[in-house]
């Protein structure tokens, strides 16, 4: 038995098709060039030296006590944030889910926390941290008179990263919570089950591997983030920023890779772990959909505290990302607190913040239609089309999600600096606004990607069978009917593309070039010198684009998206 | 329709595919061979998992098969992709297109044809009143009723003139009297417009009443192709017997034979039959007997016990031992007849042409 005529003709059939050949050839190139590639170079770089393959490089960096200290550092914050997200998740969750929420109000903070996090540049809460509680905090100075509180370090970067990153679990457990079945706790009610032991014995084995999965997710986040280290840590190194130093202080590019290698291995390592162990298992567990409403609970003595706690806590985040723009309109933050537009005025008129904004505008501008149209094209072939190549498509761009973004930074300094493999090819690309879009690109491609598969899953694909069959070749199938069909993945996909790109800093600031000016490079010089009128005024005006864009987009949606009219009738 | 009928042929076709859990390579079609005259209706009919929608989809183009070529009009086809192939699908699910009207749903295989905008909407227009849908064009597909959508796909279909037509299950999300009146429906459209036809389905009455011809699958197989009524009174094997209709096998012994004719002994009883095909004296075979070719009565050729006895209006439901073997037998227009109670001895008694011998 053999299936070799069916894998001719499949093959026959396929290059009947050029636009997707085309398509494809160019998608597998590109991600080959700027996904693998600059990984392939690190590895290059740090393995062989001059007396070929050897382990020196590693023997070196090992041999570094402050690199030692970053690995453990930045284990130990991953492990924390990891942790506290992942429970604050559940708390806001379950709150959400089973706690009847009395008021609009409380709604209200719950959809404004869930919100936040996608706006906003990564780095705020790090400022607000700052002028909080910092030296010259509003919190320390002024209500607790301590005149000498350090925010940064250890605990600075971990609660900064926590509430940055504790939305995201929130909106992973609210939707594994949902999908419980109520009928399963209230079995255990009618037992007599306390609902704290229904909690323990129910409800929290179904959601553990959930739980462990916004760990893990929460935990890459953390060891992946550079800004907020950099501004809040203080002389508490992570992985990320002593790489950054490490090429743009010391000029080691062979250790900087190296390290650059280890902090991959370790996000890589994580990532497999979450994608083939605990993600599978987190839903596998919960596959029925909710057979009938949840009785919420009503019971005073829980609904209280929980709600007060959480509460407390969104009150908390929300007054932290009011402070930035508070401290763009005060004269001097903890000294002076007389309203002034001059940092406004100082922004615009010395820093040349229109250039600045102008340059990030354009350039996420551009290059967010080629993520979502990129993330849109690689969902349909993964879903939709069966081809050799296909794997190997869908593999790299989820593994561009397991990329820090300092890691891919060095990867491109040392892969196209001098240009492939250090031939001088497409080393023109290197210093250019072009390199810097192609970044903002293989950044956003994943959740992009995402996005799309899980909406293409949803369409039956007999309906791009029939157009296929009514005569149209793959091109048009795709703009016609599969197109048409996720446009509401697709525009969200252009939005998110615009904002994690507006506001991306780990991998942009190691390859952007003085002819370039970046806000989110432009805040963290800013932040680190210690000029946080001037930080915030480029941050606040930076959320206001952000947000203006996500309104703009529900908007669009709203207006011209295609489920509702799906739904409606 | 002014376009040139096509029939299909498949020669030696087969599939394999891999069972996705044990990883082995199974034929889920094997060696295949059928002949489709043009402008015939032929259903392709079989249990589930007997390979009817991996037949169909191997016309269409969307699978490949692993041995042997498929003609269309003559042509050889398999190299060629979907959208080449002069086929036209209409699918279970109905797969319109949600986010177009019904206009540009039907018009969609036009407009890629490049025909100017007149001759799509008269094109349009004329299949619209075909199936029964004029005035409805600008509805969007989520306003129309199933039997409506079904109808906007095989408009949508039958536009494009193709040299066959293929349905796979078009009926089965419709209730069944819908189901019913559209199967005329779908028929009457395929003689008027004279296109050949492929329809799969895994109800019986459905494939009797629309097809020209049946082929009956088997675990990937044809065990049967033929009309109608060939494969209803002539079964070439037990699965086809028992799959159409309902039956009754009685075994027995030929025990002698002049020309077709002969005489069978089952249990000591002697029953003659006609139209014997390879079988010789001596052999073992098997009689076929339709529960409604047979009455009970006081005389007859197999003398049986009634063990249920049942009214149901329109006849009288028996079930009887024959020796070991249990034999249903429904009496149609039972309301003068003598009926026979639970426990009374009688006999079967049927015409020597209603009993087929295998
Ligand atoms: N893509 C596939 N990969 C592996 N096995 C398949 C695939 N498609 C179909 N099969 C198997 O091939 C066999 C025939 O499938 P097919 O869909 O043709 O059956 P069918 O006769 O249409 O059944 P039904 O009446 O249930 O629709 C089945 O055993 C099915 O499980
Ligand atoms: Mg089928």
């Amino acid at each position: 038995m053999a299936r070799t005529q069916s894998a001719d003709l499949d093959r026959k059939k396929f290059f009947a098709d050029p636009v997707m050949v085309t398509t494809i050839a160019v998608l597998i190139a590109f991600l080959s060039l700027f996904i693998l590639y600059p990984l392939a170079i690190l590895l290059v770089d740090s393995f062989v030296t001059d007396n070929g393959l050897t382990l020196d490089v590693f023997r070196r960096i090992m041999g570094m006590s402050n690199f030692r200290r970053a690995i453990s550092n930045t284990l130990k914050v991953g492990f924390l944030v990891g942790i506290a997200s992942a429970l604050i998740g559940l708390l806001f969750a379950y709150v959400e889910v089973y706690v009847r929420l009395r008021t609009r109000f409380m709604e209200g903070l719950f959809r404004v926390v869930s919100m936040l996090p996608v706006v906003s540049p990564p780095f705020v809460l790090s400022l607000s941290m700052i002028m909080l509680f910092g030296k010259a905090g509003i919190v320390t100075r002024y209500l607790l008179h301590i005149y000498d509180n350090s925010v940064y370090g250890f605990w600075g970067i971990a609660i900064v990263q926590t509430l940055t990153f504790f939305p995201v679990c929130y909106m992973m457990m609210k939707g594994l919570l949902k999908n419980i079945d109520p009928s399963l706790e209230e079995a255990a009610r009618d037992m007599g089950a306390s609902r704290w032991k229904v909690f323990t014995s129910v409800t929290l084995p179904l959601v553990l591997p959930g739980l462990g999965n916004a760990f893990l997710v929460t935990f890459i986040e953390s060891i992946a983030d550079f800004a907020n280290p950099m501004i809040i840590g203080g002389s508490y190194d992570t992985l990320a920023t002593t790489i950054y130093l490490q090429i743009t202080g010391a000029y080691d590019k062979e250790g900087a890779s190296a390290m650059a290698v280890v902090l991959l291995c370790i996000t890589l390592f994580m990532f497999i772990l979450q994608k083939y162990w605990l993600e599978a298992k987190s839903t596998a567990t919960l596959t029925g959909k909710a057979s009938r409403e949840r009785m919420l609970i009503t019971d005073r003595s829980v609904t209280l505290p929980l709600t007060i706690l959480c509460s407390l806590l969104a009150v908390f985040v929300i007054v932290m990302y009011i402070c930035v723009p508070f401290g763009a309109l005060f004269r001097t933050w903890g000294y002076d607190f007389h309203l002034t537009t001059k940092w406004f005025q100082q922004v615009f008129k010395r820093y040349k913040g229109l250039k600045a904004f102008k340059d990030s505008f354009v350039l996420s501008l551009i290059a967010s239609p080629i993520t979502a149209l990129l993330s849109m094209i690689i969902s349909y072939l993964v879903v939709k089309r069966k081809f050799r190549a296909r794997g190997f498509i869908e593999a790299v761009s989820m593994l561009a999600m397991a990329v820090p973004g300092t890691v891919l930074g060095i990867g491109y300094i040392r892969g196209f600096s001098s240009g492939v493999f250090r031939t001088g090819f497409l080393q023109g690309l290197y210093g250019t606004g072009a390199i810097l879009i192609i970044v903002f690109v293989v950044r956003s491609l994943p959740t992009g990607t995402r996005s799309g598969i899980s909406a293409l899953r949803q369409i039956d694909k007999s309906i791009e069978e029939s157009a296929y069959d009514m005569g149209a070749d793959s091109f048009r199938v795709f703009m016609t009917v599969t197109l048409p069909l996720i446009k509401d993945s697709f525009l969200s996909g252009l939005v998110t593309a615009f904002v994690r790109s507006i506001t991306a800093i780990s991998a942009i600031i190691l390859l952007v070039t003085p002819q370039y000016l970046l806000i989110t490079v432009q805040i963290n010089e800013f932040a680190e010198k210690g000029a946080y009128g001037i930080a915030c005024a480029f941050a606040t005006i930076l959320i206001a684009i952000t947000y203006g864009s996500v309104l703009l987009m529900n908007l669009v949606i709203r207006y011209f998206g295609t489920s509702r009219k799906f739904e409606e009738e | 329709m002014a376009k040139e009928k096509k029939g299909v042929r498949l020669e030696h076709i087969s599939k394999i595919y891999q069972d996705p859990k044990t990883k082995k390579d199974f034929y889920a079609v094997r060696d295949t061979t059928l002949d489709i005259e043009p402008g015939s209706f032929v259903t392709l009919l079989g249990p589930s998992g007997c390979g009817k929608t991996t037949t169909l989809r191997m016309i269409a183009g969307f699978e490949s098969p692993d041995e042997g070529e498929i003609y269309l009009g003559g042509e050889p086809i398999n190299a060629l992709t979907p959208n080449r192939r002069d086929t036209a699908m209409v699918f279970q699910s109905y797969a319109l297109l949600p986010h177009y009207n019904i206009f540009d749903n039907v018009a969609y295989g036009l407009k890629l044809r490049k025909l100017d905008k007149a001759q799509i909407r008269e094109k349009v227009t004329g299949i619209l009143k075909l199936v029964g849908l004029e005035g409805m064009e600008s509805r969007m597909t989520n306003q129309l009723s199933g039997g409506q959508q079904q109808r906007v796909a095989l408009a949508r279909a039958l536009v494009l003139e193709p040299g066959v037509l293929l349905f796979d299950e078009p009926l089965s999300n419709l209730d069944a009297k819908l189901r019913v009146s559209m199967r005329t429906e779908i028929r009457r459209i395929q003689q008027e417009a004279g296109i050949t036809a492929v329809y799969v389905t895994h109800d019986q009455s459905e494939a009797m009443a629309i097809s020209d011809k049946i082929i009956i699958m088997e675990k990937g197989v044809v065990a049967q192709m033929g009309t109608p009524q060939e494969i209803y009174y002539h079964p070439d094997s037990e699965f086809v017997a028992d799959f159409i209709g309902e039956a009754n096998f009685l075994r027995g012994t030929l025990v002698s034979r002049d020309g077709t004719d002969g005489v069978v002994e089952i249990g000591g009883s002697r029953v003659a039959v006609c139209d014997i095909r390879q079988q010789k004296a001596g052999d073992n075979c098997t009689l076929v007997l339709r529960p409604e070719a047979a009455v009970i009565a006081d005389k007859g050729q197999l003398p049986c016990r009634v063990v249920l006895s049942c009214f149901m209006g329109s006849y009288q439901n028996y079930h009887v031992m024959v020796g070991d073997t249990l034999v249903k037998i429904t009496d149609f227009n039972p309301k003068n007849k003598k009926i026979y109670s639970v426990g009374d001895e009688a006999f079967v008694a049927f015409e020597t042409e209603s009993v087929h011998v295998l």
